[in-house]
């Protein structure tokens, strides 16, 4: 099976940013070459998919997804998740451990990679649970989760509140070559608030969590890293002096490395409105100034990847009380728009773009996902001047929980390849 | 004139037109309470249904009162005694409710933001009686009408509003509701209480009691909850009286006609003391029977006015 993607705009950061043919050969990539310049330029593929006029990128990576499956299929099925996974243009997504049952055993890991392989769209990367049920008080056997295929651990969704057993959790994923990802948040600060902490919070009256309940506990793993030497990845961040801390962590050389989502750097708490749970989330939406904190931080390096969190939930968990509501959105198909917004504002490169959603977080998970010959062939077709409207009722996941419905974007992902195949097309 | 919109759920969505008129409405529904026969028929055949799904039993009874004094059928749904203890959803709550058709439904909910839920799903209309730490109109409402009852005016008023602010639904109501009439609002108490941005709301932070009770025109206490201790709030409930409570010698510092306000139900010897709730300054008990006839003006207006009030 020959496939040429032909005459697209090739932008593989640090590699390639200029307009190529690329050849795959069952699956693989076997050749970027000049347009019209291939070694293949002979033969006659099997398809040609055109290009021109499009940006053709390593797949994009999600290092932060829930998929719901085991227990929650109401929610979200894996193949589902998936699905909507390749219409954002990821070709690769981590899912998050608080499925019931919690994926802390070689069991639900293998599980979770059947089920992906049978549906045959986007890579899974489970990521395991740090503590045995999520509940902070015992490790899990992080060896024979990573021979069932774990890449990472994370008690996503749960803080650990126990800074020894964040100690010894780094320190031994870290033998077995799991990344340690962190939920950061101070339970205690957060104390049963539902949104961020701030004047929206006071004239609504609900219970704000502040800031630092979520900058006081990236502090803290950042020293655990440094005092261990282990790398630690913190999760969805959303308050400046978390960005700050990371900065300073960074310079110090220590090995933390952070992603956050295009909701934080796209919504503030004002979105919360009228009580729409659909701005409901964990950490919450901020204040403009921590919006353009996050945005600085992407802009400077301090936050390596764009990620989703993308958190399906029914209406029967969203149609309540704001405080009783699910926290979390569904954040696959609206990604990569939203994102673009950051390229056509000015404020990032498309380059940088890619950087942040689709090689970093390769790099991050020890994976190689530049367009090299003898790598698998897992590309995003991307229309960047593309206008469209979200529209939840189409998305292809199962669940419809989003604050960005009726948003126009301008960019998208039109064509979707994993291992050679398409597994998505617009 | 009348309501704009189908709902109170709030005092920011109420002009200062609608505030006039709400306030006019009720003045003259006091004189109803005051007759032998306190009923009149404006409201008859009409629908109402109390939905309390956190208890209250004062402020139920107050729009009972309200509802019977104009002949609606008014109807007393707990959380007890709903479905909702049962699994059911506040959306399956206000489906259900929808089906039977009631005119007005006054919620009283836990969560803050509930009655909006409950507003959007219902044609009927949807009164708060308090939601969480949001809102509580009514109060605020009947607050108003007892200070210009007593002042003649709300414009130009010094309001000092002192407590637990942080989780109060009374105080943010009160602090939107007088400042819209063009009083000053200026809140106190241990800053454990003090929520942030309170200032966006048209409040001025004082940095004591002493200094948020000088020359006030009406000093309003709040009401301490007890359970609250656990939270760190304050050490006890002695050392709050001392610091925050209303005690003759602080009220000394307020103007010399200041009138003393609370929502009820009173801690005594905690956030005021017993000689002050009991004193001719004290309004404690007209707020209470103001609350009936704000409540009865709110079902008027959103009934379709106040015509036919007098017939027979
Ligand atoms: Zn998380």
């Amino acid at each position: 099976m020959l496939t040429k993607i032909s005459g697209g705009h090739v932008i593989d950061p640090g590699y390639i940013n200029a307009r190529m043919d690329i050849w795959i050969k069952d699956g693989s990539i076997f050749e970027v070459c000049e347009e019209g310049k291939g070694t293949l330029e002979s033969s006659s593929p099997d398809r040609i998919i055109n290009a021109a006029g499009k940006i053709v990128v390593p797949g994009l990576i999600d290092m932060h997804v829930h998929l719901r499956e085991p227990g929650h299929e109401y929610k979200e099925t894996i193949e589902t998740g998936l699905k909507a996974a390749v219409a954002g243009g990821f070709t690769a997504v981590c899912c998050m451990p608080n499925t019931k049952p919690v994926n802390d055993n070689a069991q639900i890991t293998s599980f979770i990679l059947e089920k992906a392989r049978q549906a045959g769209l986007a890579k899974v990367y489970p990521v395991a649970a740090i503590s045995l049920g999520l509940k902070g008080d015992s490790l899990a056997e992080y060896a024979e989760l990573k021979t069932a295929g774990a890449i990472a651990v994370s008690d996503d969704g749960m803080p650990v509140s126990s800074g020894r057993l964040m100690r010894n959790a780094m320190e031994y994923a870290s033998c077995f070559g799991l990344l340690t990802i962190a939920h950061c948040e101070d339970h205690e600060l957060a104390c049963n608030g539902c949104m961020n902490e701030g004047s929206v919070s006071t004239r609504l009256g609900l219970r704000g969590i502040p800031n630092i309940s979520e900058s006081i506990m990236v502090m803290r793993d950042i020293e655990l890293s440094d005092l261990t030497g282990v790398p630690v990845h913190i999760a969805h961040v959303s308050a400046r002096e978390s960005v700050n801390a990371i900065r300073e962590g960074k310079k110090r050389g220590i090995k933390v490395t952070a992603e956050t989502a295009p909701h934080y750097f796209t919504l503030t708490d004002e979105a919360v409105g009228n009580y729409d749970t659909n701005a409901k989330m964990n950490p919450p939406l901020r204040t403009e100034t921590d919006r353009l904190a996050v945005i600085k931080g992407l802009e400077d390096g301090t936050l390596d990847i764009i990620a989703t969190d993308h958190a399906p939930h029914s209406v029967l968990e969203k149609e309540l009380e704001f405080d009783k509501a699910a926290n979390g959105i569904c954040g696959l198909e609206t990604s990569l728009g939203l994102s673009m917004k950051l390229v056509h504002d000015g404020i990032i490169g498309m380059e940088s773009l890619v950087r942040l959603m689709s090689t970093r977080p390769a790099e991050i998970l020890g994976k190689d996902n530049h367009l090299k010959p003898g790598n698998n062939a897992d590309i995003a077709i991307i229309d960047p001047d593309a206008e469209w409207k979200v529209d939840s009722s189409k998305f292809q996941g199962k669940s419809k929980n989003t604050p960005f419905n009726g948003w126009d974007l301008k960019g998208r992902a039109v064509m979707t390849i994993v291992d050679g195949r398409i597994v998505f097309e617009l | 004139m009348q309501l704009s919109g189908k709902d109170i759920l709030d005092i920011s969505s109420l002009s200062m037109d609608e505030i006039n008129l709400i306030l006019d409405t009720a003045e003259r529904m006091k004189e109803i309470n005051q007759r032998p026969v306190k009923k009149v028929p404006p409201l008859k055949g009409k629908t109402i249904v109390l939905f309390f799904h956190e208890p209250s039993t004062r402020t139920k009874l107050s729009f009972d009162i309200a509802a019977k004094r104009l002949s609606a059928d008014s109807i007393s749904m707990a959380a007890s005694s709903s479905s909702m203890v049962k699994g059911e959803t506040l959306l399956d709550t206000a489906k259900t409710l929808e089906a039977m058709n009631p005119d007005i439904i006054v919620i009283r909910h836990s969560s803050s933001g509930a009655p909006h839920f409950i507003a959007k799903h219902l044609k009927a209309s949807v009164i708060n009686g308090g939601d969480g730490m949001h809102a509580h109109p009514t109060q605020a409402l009947l607050d108003m009408m007892s200070v210009r009852q007593k002042k003649g005016r709300l414009d130009g008023l010094k309001i000092a509003v002192i407590g637990d602010i942080a989780h109060s639904r009374v105080a943010r109501s009160n602090i939107e509701g007088f400042t819209k009439m063009g009083s000053e609002v200026v809140v106190a108490g241990p800053p454990t209480m003090i929520p942030i941005g309170i200032e966006s709301m048209g409040a001025r932070v004082a940095y004591s009691t002493d200094e948020a009770v000088k020359g006030a025109d009406v000093v309003m206490m709040l009401r301490i909850q007890k359970e609250r201790q656990g939270d760190f709030l304050f050490p006890s409930e002695r050392e709050y009286a001392r610091e925050f409570g209303l005690n003759p010698k602080r009220l000394e510092k307020a103007a010399p006609d200041a009138i003393v306000m609370h929502p009820g139900p009173m801690n005594r010897g905690v956030e005021i003391s017993s000689d002050i709730a009991d004193c001719g300054r004290s309004v404690i008990l007209e707020q209470v029977s103001n609350g009936v006839a704000l409540r009865m003006a709110l079902f008027l207006l959103l009934s379709g006015g106040v015509k036919n009030v007098d017939e027979d």
